[in-house]
């Protein structure tokens, strides 16, 4: 039963799962799609990083977050910076009465580059930053709300009053930020032109290989003993404390790693899209990615990759045909989802589909396997149990 | 005051002078017990008497006014839960709270005492002693064979036991039970007097229990409570046979 190597583990059923997106992201997708419709699923992708991070937060923990948007604006606007600079070289911006600064610095009668701009100057500060800024903010938020335990509701209403708050501060402070237009016109990175369809393309790829790497860390996360405490820590909070675990602790740490990949996902979104603004980071963006999480499944975080791919075709499906319909079809679709399918696209795959591939690869159906009490087998591993795509963890050992 | 700190530390647990006032209403007032190590304490009164209070006020969960709890050489009262919980102190709840989205064997294997920190939670392995030790308790707690089923599949006697196992696997110095046979039926009530005899071996327990035959089969010592203080204490004759008791709690 035990299969460890990495060639078995491919093979297995959670492996396939594995295999299927890698196989639709890298191979179906970039050879079905146009240049400019694989752009557009990249631009998706980005936002499948802030679901694979809700699904951690908000499926596992129980901590809804309606702020996630601001996470993911942040680490959008540490890349759109520090390509925003490389822009604004001295020649570039030599009919400026301030030449070497951002050009909406000196629409704003700015003079001189503020300090916290001057970092961005270093990319690999920029790296550090994307998830930096990000984390910290989370820390703090994180912090201050769960050791003094405010949590549920009020906890969701706080992330979406900071989503609130860092909107209006970006488009009041216009001079710093440039405001509601965002930062724009951005074009080279590393003096690589970011606007060609080849770099679009190796941009898409790029955003699909970090999808794994964000995919796989939260399996990692969810697979050992800390991702069972999450699921504990949702229903019992109590019972982990008084089972000697700082709740707090854990509660920011998965904060932070939601908080983590919402900002890689930002900071793809600026080179996808070529520009960042507010509009992508306020109240309204914040629930629309819990909409995602929530359409493919809050237990799962396959399932909220292929949530944010759905619903932002569809979007964009939508927009481009009845543009004033879309915000009733996705209202719609969430009432949909909360009240007919709670778990999501995954829930209805695992009721439906998941039998039928039982019937088709002969395996056993999971009620049969698990309905005789057999004797405990002596070595216990976590490894090598049936997988259960619904709860994205392996099911309880069968022996 | 020198040959009181000294008597202080022959004790295990010194409850002295323990006040908690929610809004000016005392719950607990100037409150004092002692027990002794591997003493089976039991603390009975009618409802509102603070009992359940007493045992938040220990484990953390409620924080004191004044007074205070020191537990092995230790002040409690300003620690946080997680770190009375390290002291060696474990807490059942009147109603089971067990983790229902895991398996009997998960529930038990994160409250064994390692890997408490997020970085400790991330390396934690699932070693052969982990595994040793969740069987060995599950055998104790008659869950052996329902191991690998979802907690949420076991009755409630099953729950109420496998939470007192999960405290057990946490090897506490002191636990503290919150009426343990609430709502089983008879035989889980009998199974459980037998659980309970067999753990008090070597554990001091603090148990809130009703049931005044239990009581009787168990305690050591029994603390009668009233209005958030010590009515009567002693042997449970002594109790039985104190007038005060008889007046508020037991009846004539």
């Amino acid at each position: 039963m035990k299969n460890t190597s990495p060639l078995k583990w491919f093979a297995s059923r959670e492996g396939l799962y594995y295999l299927a997106l890698a196989l639709l992201l890298v191979v179906i997708l970039p050879l079905a799609l146009d240049p400019f419709r694989l752009n557009m699923v990249g631009k998706y992708l980005t936002y499948a990083f802030v679901a694979i991070g809700l699904v951690m937060c908000w499926g596992k923990a129980g901590i809804l977050s309606l702020g996630q948007g601001v996470f993911f604006g942040l680490g959008g606007y540490c890349m759109a910076m520090f390509l925003k600079l490389e822009a604004s070289t001295p020649e570039a911006t030599a009919i400026q009465s301030t030449p070497g600064i951002p050009d909406f610095m000196d629409w704003n009668q700015l003079t001189e580059l503020p300090w916290f701009w001057e970092p961005f100057h270093s990319f690999s500060f920029t790296l550090l930053a994307i998830v930096g800024v990000p984390v910290a903010l989370a820390f703090i938020i994180g912090f201050a709300m769960f050791t003094r335990r405010v949590g549920g509701v009020y906890f969701a209403i706080i992330t979406q009053a900071i989503a609130a708050i860092l909107t209006i501060l970006i488009i009041g402070q216009q001079g710093y930020t440039g405001g509601v237009n965002g930062i724009t016109d951005l074009q080279t990175l590393m003096g690589w032109d970011i606007r060609t369809d080849e770099a679009k393309t190796i941009l898409y790829f790029v955003c699909v290989g970090l999808l794994f790497v964000c995919l796989f860390v939260a399996r990692f996360v969810q697979n050992r003993k800390l991702g069972r405490i999450l699921v504990a820590m949702n229903a019992q909070e109590n019972r982990v404390r008084f089972s000697g675990y700082d709740v707090a602790a854990f509660k920011i740490f998965v904060f932070c790693l939601a908080a983590a990949f919402a900002g890689i996902g930002g900071a793809l979104f600026t080179l996808i899209v070529g520009f960042m603004s507010p509009s992508f980071i306020g109240i309204v963006a914040s629930i629309e990615m819990v909409i995602f999480c929530a359409l493919g499944g809050r237990l799962s975080i396959l399932g909220a990759v292929y949530g944010a791919l759905l619903v932002n075709a569809a979007k964009s499906g939508f927009s481009e045909s009845f543009p004033e319909l879309w915000p009733f079809a996705m209202g719609a679709l969430f009432i949909g989802v909360v009240l007919a399918f709670p778990n999501g696209l995954a829930g209805l795959y695992q009721t439906y589909v998941m039998p039928l591939e039982d019937r088709l690869f002969k395996r056993k159906p999971k009620a049969a396997a698990s309905a005789p009490a057999k004797p405990v087998p002596a070595a216990r591993q976590e490894e090598g149990r049936d997988y259960d795509p619904m709860l994205d963890q392996y099911s309880p050992e069968k022996s | 005051m020198n040959a009181a700190k000294a008597q202080s530390k022959d004790f295990l647990l010194a409850v002295e002078g323990l006040t908690v006032s929610f809004d000016g209403f005392k719950a607990v007032d100037d409150l004092s017990f002692y027990l002794d190590p591997k003493e089976i304490r039991v603390i009975i009164g009618p409802n509102g008497a603070g009992k359940t209070t007493v045992l938040d006020l220990i484990c953390g969960k409620t924080k004191a006014t004044s007074g205070s709890i020191r537990f092995d050489g230790k002040e409690l009262t300003r620690l946080k839960e997680h770190q009375i919980v390290h002291s060696g102190v474990g807490r059942k709840f009147q109603t089971p709270s067990v983790f229902e989205d895991l398996t009997v064997f998960e529930n038990l294997e994160v409250s064994y005492p390692q890997g408490h920190s997020v970085m400790g939670a991330l390396a934690f392995k699932r070693s052969a002693e982990v595994v040793a030790a969740v069987e060995d308790v599950a055998e104790t707690i008659f869950l052996k064979d329902a191991l690998d089923q979802p907690a949420s599949l076991l009755s409630h006697g099953q729950k109420q036991w496998l939470e007192i196992g999960m405290l057990l696997i946490q090897k506490p110095d002191l636990l503290m039970l919150d009426e343990p046979v609430a709502g089983m039926s008879v035989a889980e009530r009998k199974k459980t007097a037998e659980l309970l005899r067999r753990i008090t071996k070597d554990h001091t327990v603090l148990v809130i229990e009703h049931d005044m035959q239990f009581v009787g089969d168990i305690a050591d010592r029994v603390t009668v409570m009233h209005q958030g203080k010590v009515l009567s204490e002693g042997s449970i004759e002594h109790v039985k046979s104190d007038p005060k008791v008889i007046e508020v709690y037991l009846g004539h």
